[in-house]
């Protein structure tokens, strides 16, 4: 009689940890929530009554209400475009063939943990080499070229990892069956391998590219400038071939540095703006994860196996 | 390989990209980037896109060093050109033509609950803020003992800026000389709310920001003494005070800096010239204050007759009329 006494005392003060616990958690998460809501809540009771058409289409200007964020987002977007286009072929294809093709010793190994490493170093760092490497040594210039490298290498790592991550959830077993029809070791890449990966992949390179968005130090460090009341020139031409790239070597601002120096000012007119740069900002990274979680959903129903 | 191939990418790219629209590259001070700024805005408009102008922010020493290089155009300068950065100019053959463009203000403001102080001499904020009051000048009433026997918090400018070493320049006696027990900030807002919220708080910020909080901060008229055009009588910092230098010593001239190899191409003479011309009227509007006419006319001349050089010795000076200082002979 008195052990079973005993059991229920004990599992009363089991049980009383637990309620203790799960409390302990969603005051936690509560706290993370709140903080993030008055932030945001903060942010667009100031700046969303600012934004409008002509906020998006207009260029900076000395007068608060007369300014725009148009050079900035453009500046942001052709960055995010080039970055994209060096950084994502480079990880995808450095991830599937540390993961597929090196073999797995020492020397992998210190590559690896090297890897991981770069995915944590501080953004100013890779601002730092890039003044060395590509404004001075390759003359590269403050340029959209340069700052889309910078990023690029920035976010490398991470693509990297989150591609080898995505290829090593895939079964072996879709391998050896893919073998067993006398596929090449390419032919099971490019026709099983990475159509499967691809929704994680793809998860990883927009979570990577809305980190990049938000970057601002290293692209202070290289040189970017501040007001800019123009466009890169355009991408088109009317004659053959029709499209250029001269805007590679156009200098450039985008929206942190812009939302920074307008907070900067006396003017409370100005931070407002800046506020309304932020929601813009935010409602970008929004929409990229959303879109992340979208196609990883999308991949996810198209896997037969 | 990737390196390769961007290197041929950008060789390639180079090549196509001179024919292009002309660029003004301006860099420097934060401090002047409003005035520059409104000026390109209004240049840009008047040329209808024929010119670009780019201006970064690089603060007064960083730009130096790229103008020095002969990476920019047009220097923003909240200071005069240093010795050391005249050496580099003079390395690499940069010659420059100097021109005041507009006048900063530093004020100094407490708290509106603050009700001991409405005005303080040189003297009072040299004991506040001199090397050796760390640690000694705690309180108000060791300052005066009439003041509260309450902590004295100060707020000031971070050691980087222009306004750092002009305050300490013409209170202190000596540049970037000051004690170091006090709140420091780059961001001139963030000592705004600092001095807003404490009433036992003094700061100095650029005239704008207190401009533009007079319903946040007491500003505090200043006693210039001996040295000062008004003696012993408290001036306050305004648009008035400053222009006709009564505000002493805590008012100086800002600069640009234009190269002059910049200057043989068409485009960069003529924003200089349209910087002197509208000069009088955009400065008051980005709430800084206009040099008196003469002067801008003064450095038209100087422009037209490529008067090289800086009229500074290579560092600061307290006080100065915009008069004398345009009459002086530039040396290089």
């Amino acid at each position: 009689m008195e052990s079973r006494e005993a059991l229920l005392a004990n599992i009363k003060t089991r049980q009383k940890w637990d309620f203790v616990f799960a409390v302990a958690g969603l005051l936690s998460l509560m706290f993370a929530l709140v903080t993030l809501l008055a932030l945001i809540v903060d942010l667009a009771m100031t700046g969303v009554p600012r934004i409008n058409y002509e906020f998006f289409v207009n260029f900076p200007s000395r007068f608060a209400e007369r300014a725009g964020i148009l050079s900035a987002w453009v500046g942001s977007f052709c960055i995010m475009l080039t970055t994209a286009f060096c950084a994502i072929p480079l990880g995808v294809a450095a991830g599937v063939y540390l993961e597929e093709y090196s073999k797995k010793n020492w020397v992998s190994q210190i590559i690896e943990l090297n890897i991981i490493n770069l995915a944590g170093i501080p953004s100013i760092t890779y601002g730092l080499m890039a003044l060395g490497l590509f404004v001075y040594k390759l003359k590269l210039g403050q340029s959209i070229l340069t700052a889309g490298l910078t990023l690029g290498l920035l976010v490398l790592p991470i693509i990297i990892v989150t591609t080898r991550e995505a290829i090593r959830s895939i079964p072996n077993t879709i391998r050896e069956a893919s073998y067993a029809m006398g596929a090449s070791k390419w032919q099971t890449i490019r026709y099983h391998i990475l159509p499967y990966s691809s929704g994680g992949i793809l998860t990883g390179v927009i979570i990577s590219l809305s980190r990049a968005i938000g970057e601002t130090a290293p692209l202070i460090t290289i040189g970017a400038l501040t007001f800019i009341a123009f466009l890169p020139t355009a991408p088109f031409d009317a004659h053959i071939p029709f499209v250029n790239f001269k805007w590679l070597m156009d200098p450039f601002t985008v929206m942190p540095i812009q939302m920074f120096n307008w907070l900067s000012r006396p003017q409370t007119e100005f931070h407002v703006n800046a506020a309304a740069t932020g929601i813009v900002l935010l409602v970008m990274t929004l929409i990229m994860n959303g879109g992340a979680i979208w196609l990883r959903l999308r991949f996810r129903k198209k896997m037969k196996w | 390989m990737f390196l390769n191939c961007v290197m041929i990418l950008a060789s390639s790219l180079t090549l196509t990209a001179h024919a292009q629209v002309p660029v003004i590259k301006i860099d420097g001070s934060s401090t002047v980037f409003p005035i520059t700024e409104a000026m390109a805005e209004e240049f840009q408009t008047a040329q209808r896109g024929k010119v670009r102008v780019t201006v970064g922010i690089s603060g007064t020493g960083g730009g130096f060093k790229k103008f020095c290089r002969g990476e920019t155009d047009i220097q923003n300068a909240s200071r005069p050109i240093q010795t050391a950065e005249l050496e580099n100019c003079r390395k690499a053959g940069v010659k420059f033509i100097e021109l005041p463009i507009a006048y900063d203000a530093t004020a100094i403001v407490v708290s509106p609950k603050n009700d001991w102080i409405s005005s303080l001499t040189v003297a009072e904020l040299k004991k506040m803020w001199e090397p050796s009051a760390q640690g000694k000048i705690n309180l108000w009433s060791d300052v005066n003992p009439k003041w509260p026997k309450e902590k004295l918090k100060l707020f000031g400018a971070g050691s980087d800026s222009g306004t750092f070493d002009y305050f300490t320049e013409a209170i202190v006696g000596k540049a970037k000389s000051s004690r170091g027990d006090y709140t420091a900030s780059e961001d001139d807002n963030t000592l705004v709310t600092g001095v807003a919220n404490d009433k036992f708080a003094l700061g100095y910020v650029p005239f704008a920001y207190a401009q533009e909080n007079t319903k946040k901060l007491k500003i505090v008229a200043v006693v210039g003494g001996d040295k000062a055009p008004m003696k012993d009588k408290a001036v306050i910092p305004s648009r008035e005070s400053v222009e006709n230098g009564t505000y002493f010593p805590l008012s100086r001239p800002v600069f640009i800096y234009v190269s002059e190899k910049s200057l043989a191409k068409k485009e960069i003479g003529e924003f200089v010239r349209f910087y002197l011309q509208n000069g009088a009227s955009i400065v008051p509007e980005v709430k800084y204050v206009p040099l008196p006419a003469n002067a801008y006319k003064i450095g038209e001349e100087h422009l037209n007759a490529k008067k090289l050089g800086t009229v500074f010795g290579g560092h600061s000076e307290v006080g100065l009329k915009i008069d004398q200082l345009m009459k002086r002979e530039g040396a290089q």
